[in-house]
């Protein structure tokens, strides 16, 4: 058992329990807050995998801004504890199995797929995270420059979409 | 010093878009659903990054980026319509906005 073994075991269970915290909590506001357990962590296992920009843009772009969005709106709403409503027989019965099914071939589907297999064994390349940073900004703005306006693009439709919703009617 | 295989990098990211899909199918609250689309999403960033890393090649990490970045509009899109919704319904509960269903 390596240090990065324990590394990824440890930040993968906080993953999975935050998660499993997500579905279980009655309070909006309790699963938004296990969801910012589980960027964090994720942010960590990016750091892992050498992906250290990356990991820093989860932990300030999705742990930092878009999970606050998510707790503003719920402190706004004054979201309280969830309705429980009647679920239909069918969801108990088949939607849980069918769930676990879905979890279970998709984890087998990506374990033993010819894919997974080659690039499980290729793998042990070393770590290239002095220099992945630069290399992903030079990809940016030049192979991808385009993608990027368009995202900037995109970025003003949203806040034009979010403040045209939100405007109180007259 | 041994990596970890990108398998089991996969298999979580498997594990967690399986927890997203749950959360998405059994939760009321529509604040909680969206959270459970962002658990998706993040699930796909991770198999994203995982295969960057296995092939070595960089393209994966620019397309978490605009993952990233279009996860962060849609967020602030869906929330200003759940916030209308919650001004018209006065609820946050799915099941009352039911005006499509036939």
């Amino acid at each position: 058992m390596s240090i990065p073994f324990i590394l990824f075991f440890v930040f993968a269970l906080v993953a999975v329990g935050g998660a499993i915290m997500l579905i279980v909590a009655r309070e909006p506001i309790h699963s938004a807050l296990s969801l910012v357990l589980v960027m964090v962590a994720l942010a960590a296992l990016y750091l892992l995998l050498g992906a250290e920009f990356i990991s820093a843009v989860q932990v300030i772009v999705y742990a930092g801004a878009v999970m606050v969005l998510f707790v503003f709106v719920i402190m706004l709403l004054n979201a309280g504890i969830e309705e429980r409503t009647n679920y239909s027989q069918m969801a108990k019965y088949a939607g849980l199995p069918l769930a676990i099914l879905l979890l279970f071939s998709l984890a087998h589907w990506m374990a033993h797929s010819a894919i997974g297999a080659t690039v499980a064994n290729g793998a042990g390349a070393p770590n290239q995270a002095a220099v992945s940073t630069r290399e992903l900004s030079s990809m940016l703005f030049q192979k991808y420059l385009f993608p990027f306006e368009a995202t900037s693009i995109l970025i003003l439709i949203a806040i034009l979409g979010a403040l045209v919703l939100a405007k109180r009617p007259e | 010093m041994s990596v970890v295989p990108i398998s089991y990098y996969l298999v979580l990211s498997a594990v967690l878009f399986g927890l997203g899909v749950v959360a998405f199918v059994f939760k009321r609250n529509i604040i909680t659903i969206f959270m459970s689309i962002e658990l998706m999403l993040n699930a796909v960033n991770l198999a994203f990054v995982a295969f960057a890393r296995a092939h070595n090649q960089l393209d994966g990490l620019v397309f978490v980026f605009f993952v990233i970045v279009v996860a962060a509009a849609e967020a602030a899109v869906g929330l200003a319509i759940v916030i209308t919704i919650a001004q018209n319904r006065r609820s946050l509960n799915v099941e009352k906005v039911d005006l499509l269903k036939f």
